[in-house]
């Protein structure tokens, strides 16, 4: 405890924190360890309470309930300049009134750091822009502008550094990019990150690890692969991507699998995919997932019956259809465009059937319409 | 009319649209006109005026010479009035900047009992008016024993120029990004290193604004003065009485050089800010 906090390094762990204004509770309850070295989003809707863990851990405000540590030293109440933890802040802030190289070399100076200069440089140099050390911030683009906001912390070699949605401000293409390059960055220094983010394909792009946040307490918590093929919540399971979530009931057991009953029709799946806590159930698959079959066509795995094509979007890469179930039920079904043509029309007759892995299974209580972020019109407006 | 139009299958736009739709893309500009035009009259009188050739009245045009401007200090008197009010104007000026940008930080920054009223009363000097503020202030100092004269000139003007200063540093604080001195503090910059290093710097094109506003205020002030200053000539003053046997040029020329004095403070502050973010 009585090490100073400047020098501490190891994993960052939440425990138990609330962080409450009035009436509204920011945060709720939350625990979470970030382990050293990683590359971590939080990843959520704007208000779910992630942009508040990520200041609490800069220091800029103090959690009602609940302790911070780094390492072993707790810096639930330390001040931001007192802690090895640097910031990409959203829009920047950049200061205006000091040259790029005074701007990156401001941690340094107020550190009593010696080789300033020479450190300066060098990131310049990792972020590609050295030509630019004698300019004012606003003499540069959102994209320079967003590197030098990454230099100016990373300079200082921090125990953890914190991105606040670091690319919003950035056009799609340039995001796309900088996505690459901040996931470069991060392992040639080899900082921990952590990244806060509304984004879920930036997300999924650069972290090992996402939390998904909402209403201030985490979701689910795993790799992009592990949110994204077994999502735990239907907010998980709308907000990363697009699920279909058919309501059953289980039916039965057969070995490892479940036999659900979805509108009278029986599939099966894997018990360890399935979060339900009693029989009733939603079965989720994700639209990619589905594979659609005319009447009589002798496929593999689950089959769903009685569907007719509602619509065809063709775009390119893929066809995405709607297919319009026997209990009114609309479900996305995007089929690779593997020879060239969009084989199914409006109005035909069709089966869908999956591989019964790909299902997993939700509680039955769900809203299912949590964490859709645009609704249906807002979706064929685009 | 109709013998203008010779093919009759293109459709023209009547002169009154083309002179509304004119008038509509231009409203603003001759709005400007007109407004400059009033507010620069009475500064060119007194510039053409500073040439006029006048003796003692300087109420007819009689003839151009420089002779006002190269002897500004002509007049009797009219120089030592000068110097007086240059004296008190730096002193205020010096004394409401400080006192201000410190009252606008902890209005503008820190929660604090009183402060929402603080932030009202600090209004009120702007708002009562000058003869009643320059007679309280003048019962005060005799109340305390203090005859009128320069320093009780310089403390009235530092009242009245405070408001100002402090409304104007506000502002300049209330648009500052509070994520710069958390980016300094997230920096490893304490408290004190954050407001020295950052915030300070951000502010000053404020400061400096206020500090001019504030010396030009307590230059030209003359009811406060005239009660509180005795037989000390201002420049206000000085103006005041030598209105009632004619105003000598010198008079003009002193105004029309502070004119441009003022003039040239503002573009060069723009040609600075500009060469700032090329």
């Amino acid at each position: 405890m009585s090490k100073d906090p400047i020098t501490a390094r190891g994993d960052l762990r939440l425990t138990r924190i609330t962080k409450s204004y009035g009436d509204f509770t920011a945060v709720d309850d939350l625990t979470l360890t970030i382990p050293k070295g990683s590359f971590f989003a939080l990843l959520g809707p704007s208000g779910c309470g992630k942009t508040t863990t990520l200041r609490m851990v800069a220091g800029l405000e103090e959690p009602t309930v609940g302790s911070i540590h780094l390492g072993d030293t707790d810096i639930t109440t330390t001040r931001p300049y007192q802690r090895p933890i640097n910031t990409v802040f959203q829009n920047y802030a950049l200061f205006p009134h000091l040259t790029i190289f005074e701007n990156i070399a401001f941690g340094l100076r107020r550190r009593g750091i010696k080789d300033v200069k020479e450190q300066v440089d060098k990131v310049l140099n990792l972020v590609e822009l050295p030509h630019l050390a004698e300019r004012k911030p606003t003499q540069l683009s959102g994209g320079q502008q967003q590197r030098i906001a990454l230099a100016r912390a990373i300079v200082n070699r921090p125990a953890l550094l914190l991105l606040d949605e670091p690319l919003g401000a950035l056009d799609l293409k340039l995001r796309r990019q900088m996505q690459i390059e901040l996931k470069w960055i991060q392992r040639e220094v080899g900082l921990t990150f952590v990244h806060v983010t509304h984004d879920q394909e930036e997300a999924m792009t650069m972290a090992d690890t996402i939390a998904v946040m909402n209403e201030g307490k985490i979701e689910q918590m795993g790799s992009p692969a592990d949110l994204y093929d077994n999502p735990k919540t239907a907010f998980v399971a709308n907000f990363l991507g697009q699920s279909n979530l058919i309501k059953g009931k289980i039916d039965g057991n057969d070995g490892d699998n479940l036999v659900v009953d979805l509108y009278g029709q029986k599939i099966s799946m894997p018990k360890k995919r399935s979060h339900a806590v009693d029989n009733s159930l939603y079965a989720g698959i994700r639209p990619e997932k589905f594979r659609i079959s005319r009447l009589g066509t002798p496929v593999k795995g689950n089959i769903l019956t009685g569907g007719h094509i509602e619509d065809v979007s063709y775009i390119g890469v893929s066809t995405q259809y709607v297919v319009a179930m026997p209990w009114g039920q609309e479900v996305m079904v995007f089929e690779q465009n593997d020879d060239g043509v969009a084989p199914f029309d409006k109005g035909d007759e069709v089966n869908i059937s999956w591989e019964p892995t790909f299902t997993f299974g939700l509680r039955g209580d769900e809203d299912i319409e949590a964490g859709t972020e645009v609704n249906p019109e807002e979706l064929e407006e685009e | 009319m109709s013998q203008k139009i010779k093919d009759a299958s293109i459709p023209t736009i009547p002169f009154k649209a083309r002179f509304s739709r004119w008038f509509g893309r231009n409203l603003l500009r001759i709005y400007m006109l007109f407004g400059f035009t009033y507010l620069f009259i009475p500064v060119a009188y007194t510039f053409v005026f500073s040439f006029n050739d006048s003796g003692k009245s300087n109420l007819i045009w009689k003839g151009f010479t420089l002779n006002n401007w190269q002897n500004p200090c002509g007049a009797p008197e009219v120089c030592n009035a000068l110097g007086n009010s240059i004296k008190i104007g730096l002193l205020a000026t010096i004394f409401s900047t400080i006192l201000g940008t410190m009252i606008a930080f902890a209005i503008g920054r820190y929660k604090f009992k009183g402060r929402s009223s603080s932030n009202l009363l600090i209004f009120l000097p702007m708002a009562t008016p000058e003869i009643v503020l320059g007679a309280s202030l003048l019962s005060l100092f005799l109340v305390f024993k203090i005859n009128p004269g320069f320093w009780p000139t310089v403390i009235a003007h530092v009242v009245f120029c405070i408001s100002f200063v402090v409304v104007t540093v506000k502002a300049r604080i209330a648009s500052l990004d509070p994520r710069l001195e958390q980016a300094a503090m997230d920096l490893y910059a304490n408290e004190l290193e954050t407001f020295r290093k950052v915030t300070l710097p951000l502010v000053a094109p404020g400061i400096a604004g206020a500090a001019l506003l504030a010396f030009s205020l307590s230059f030209d002030d003359f009811i406060i003065t005239n009660f509180n200053s005795g037989t000390l000539i201002t420049f206000p003053k000085f103006v005041y009485v030598s209105a009632a046997r004619g105003i000598p040029a010198q008079a003009n020329v002193i105004g029309s050089a502070m004119f441009f004095l003022a003039l040239a403070i503002v573009i060069a502050g723009q040609l600075v800010k500009r060469k700032k973010t090329r």
